[in-house]
């Protein structure tokens, strides 16, 4: 009732002056709105960061084959004997056979390799990888089967294409039963996966790539007929490079032994492995490394959020101060009416809370436009940009903001915090003035 | 009977019915070293039902009187008592809460807030009454009809004419049902027939039974009061009784 009141009058006075009144509240509206909007995109990259590293796996640890510098490379570096690097299928051997917390492990080979079919060809990825990869991996297969055992102990010469492999090699016939080359040999089309999205993960140990041109074939079949040794060009020049496994994930069975189990992996191949010529990726850890650059991307957005809000409560004691000064007759009089110092001081706060306060409301209402926003731009630039559009990465054409609760709550009550810190000042000056004085203003 | 002036300094609270007394008032103004006598030992009572005006030429210390006794303002020494206590010595907010409860102003210039209606400036003491007076609505209605403002109680103050924004603050003065109005000037910036109104319509209040105490500078304006009291340098000068030989005695 009495609150009623008060907010009744606080507007009203403020309607006194409604372009002023109107700036105040722009001031506060823009803080707001900034901070719901930025935190919406913050939660947005960093839940789809989280999204694609929880697709590896919370449980699984991946190891690659790293490039090592030049000059220290394994082999003598015999040019004619190209470099030699990476994790060997010895290394596969003794992860499965020394570490015990490991469920199941899984070795891979891949290299990007021209695919083709009559006239189509991609550049794919050759994925050579065992049955257990499919499962691992999620990878759904569409049609047909994916690589089975026998496939592996009997070297056939098979492949599963990925979802957009499939559609470009084959665009008329049904690729199933057909064969497709890869270099010199055949491989006939045994199933294709499901489409699937492109995966990320923060911290640059793995690339953000597309699974669609992926084909797989058997491992075993890629041993017996491309080999370990393969010519790989890199900015030209060709190179012959000796790798046996370019990947080995393994998944832990309980989540609590991830970090421990990493940790003997990367010492049984230092024991092994004179330079390091791989890498042991942890999706566990760059969730967590994740987790930390969210909050600390939340801590800038707050400092960002505080300084425009600070801005906008200069603004409102500003507009207050100028408010004071003109109502000083109004001051005079409700005192010698009987209104004490604490009331005036109450109600000129609850005028710049008004102020403050719908700025927030508004704020907050704009705050829930992100998403329409966001996905209005990304129409607008795909529509009339679409160079700047191919150009952009892939996380920010796929970035769907997230508004966060708290961030609207806080924004919001921040806002009215604003309103009562930089209005004290101006209300308890109005307080303080001599009612005689006041009155006698003109 | 007029009552007899107190002219014993430091004697106590006065009698029940005496609504407001001052004694040995002085208020010293020190202005760049010299120092003004606005009041110089001032000793002045009102009755319950008292209808004072108060004249004296400008600077004699009129409004300085008027705001001890609003308690806008304390003396530099002496006492005041106000329904039975000394409030020279109260603090701000207790100061406060003594004029929104025993005091009604009337100004000259009328002092309304411009952006609220006749009813709610009517209003405005009712919001700082500690505890809130029951009926408030209402009473400001039927103040409104009793100063003949009752078609216009949705007008904004700019909307009104002088004479009707006083009968407003005339109407608001008596929201709280204070033991004494007070009025500097009330008719200062009216035409005499206006003047003359506002006038009959304080004189009906005090015949209902309000303590008026008024300051003046017109004649025919300060003897509707019952008495007539002169300031000159900050002293009183004279106390007069109004005769009223030419009007009806009794009201
Ligand atoms: N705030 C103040 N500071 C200094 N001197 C003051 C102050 N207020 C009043 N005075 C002085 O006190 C004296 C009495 O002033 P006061 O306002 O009471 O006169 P008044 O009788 O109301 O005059 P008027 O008829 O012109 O209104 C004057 O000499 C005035 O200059
Ligand atoms: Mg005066």
């Amino acid at each position: 009732m009495k609150f009623l009141q008060q907010l009744r009058l606080g507007f009203r006075s403020l309607l006194l002056h409604k372009l002023r009144s109107a700036l105040a509240v722009l001031g506060i509206l823009i803080g707001v709105t900034a901070v719901i909007w930025l935190v919406a995109m913050g939660e947005g990259v960093s839940y789809q960061a989280q999204q694609q590293i929880k697709d590896l796996g919370a449980t699984s640890i991946i190891v690659r084959s790293i490039k090592p510098a030049e000059e220290s490379s394994r082999s003598d570096s015999n040019a004619r004997m190209g470099i030699s690097y990476g994790l060997l299928r010895e290394d596969f051997e003794r992860i499965v056979t020394n570490v015990p917390t490991i469920g199941r492990a899984v070795p891979m080979r891949e290299i990007s390799r021209e695919v083709r079919h009559r006239e189509q060809f991609i550049d794919g990825m050759v994925i050579a990888c065992t049955p257990e990869y499919f499962g691992m991996n999620r990878l759904k297969i569409a049609r047909g089967r994916a690589i089975s055992e026998i496939d592996m102990t009997s070297y056939a010469n098979v492949v599963v294409l990925a979802h957009e492999a499939a559609v470009k090699l084959f665009p008329i016939e049904d690729p199933l039963g057909r064969a497709g080359q890869i270099g010199q040999e055949f491989y006939v089309n045994v199933g294709i996966a499901a489409e699937r999205s492109a995966a990320a993960a923060i911290g640059g140990s793995l690339d953000a790539r597309q699974y669609d041109r992926d084909v797989y074939i058997p491992l075993t079949t890629f041993r017996a007929r491309i080999g370990d040794r393969v010519f790989t060009s890199r900015a030209g020049s060709f190179q012959l490079e000796t790798v046996e496994l370019t990947q080995i994930t393994a998944v832990v069975d309980d989540m609590k032994e991830v970090d421990a189990t990493a940790d003997i992996i990367r010492a049984l191949l230092q024991r092994y492995h004179k330079v390091v010529d791989y890498a042991v990726v942890v999706p566990k850890e760059l969730l967590e490394q994740a987790e930390t650059m969210r909050a600390m991307f939340n801590v800038l957005l707050l400092l960002i959020a505080g300084i425009s809000l600070l801005v906008g409560g200069i603004g409102i004691m500003n507009i207050m101060l100028a408010t004071v000064t003109e109502r000083t007759r109004e001051i005079g009089i409700r005192r010698a009416l009987g209104a004490t110092k604490g009331e005036i001081v109450q109600q000129f706060l609850w005028e710049t809370v008004v102020l403050s306060g719908t700025g927030g409301l508004l704020g907050v209402l704009f705050g829930f436009l992100c998403g329409p926003t966001v996905n209005g731009v990304r129409f607008g630039v795909r529509a009339s940009l679409p160079e700047v559009w191919a150009a952009l990465p892939p996380n920010i054409r796929n970035l769907e903001p997230r508004l966060a609760p708290w961030s609207i709550i806080a924004a919001f009550a921040i806002s009215v915090g604003v309103g009562i810190v930089f209005g004290i000042y101006p209300a308890r000056r109005a307080a303080n003035m001599d009612p005689i004085e006041a009155l006698r203003h003109e | 009977m007029p009552p007899k002036q107190a002219l014993t300094p430091n004697a106590g609270p006065p009698p029940r019915d005496v609504v407001a007394a001052i004694r040995g008032v002085s208020k010293v103004y020190s202005l760049g070293g010299h120092e003004v006598k606005a009041l110089d030992n001032v000793s002045i009572e009102f009755r319950q039902g008292d209808y004072v005006a108060i004249m004296g030429s400008s600077g004699s210390g009129k409004s300085t009187l008027l705001n001890v006794l609003g308690c806008l303002d304390r003396p530099t020494t002496g006492q005041y008592y106000l329904a039975g206590q000394d409030v020279a010595v109260m603090d701000d907010e207790t100061l406060s809460r003594i004029r929104g409860r025993y005091l009604g102003f009337i100004f000259q210039s009328y002092n309304l807030i411009q952006q609220l209606s006749v009813v709610e400036n009517i209003e405005v003491p009712l919001s700082y009454q500690r505890p809130p007076m029951p009926g408030g609505r209402e009473r400001c209605l039927k103040l409104a009809e009793l100063v003949g403002l009752s078609k216009r109680l949705g007008h904004r103050p700019t909307e009104l004419s002088g004479g009707q924004q006083q009968r407003v603050a005339i109407a608001r003065a008596l929201v709280n049902n204070p033991h004494v109005i007070l009025a500097d000037e009330p008719t200062g910036n009216l035409d005499t027939a206006t003047s003359h109104e506002i006038m009959d319509l304080l004189d009906a209040l005090n015949k209902a039974g309000r303590t008026i105490v008024m300051v003046t500078h017109e004649n025919d304006i300060a003897e509707r009061a019952r008495r007539i009291v002169r300031l000159r340098d900050g002293r009183i000068e004279s106390v007069a009784e109004v005769r009223r030989e030419a009007l009806p005695a009794g009201g």
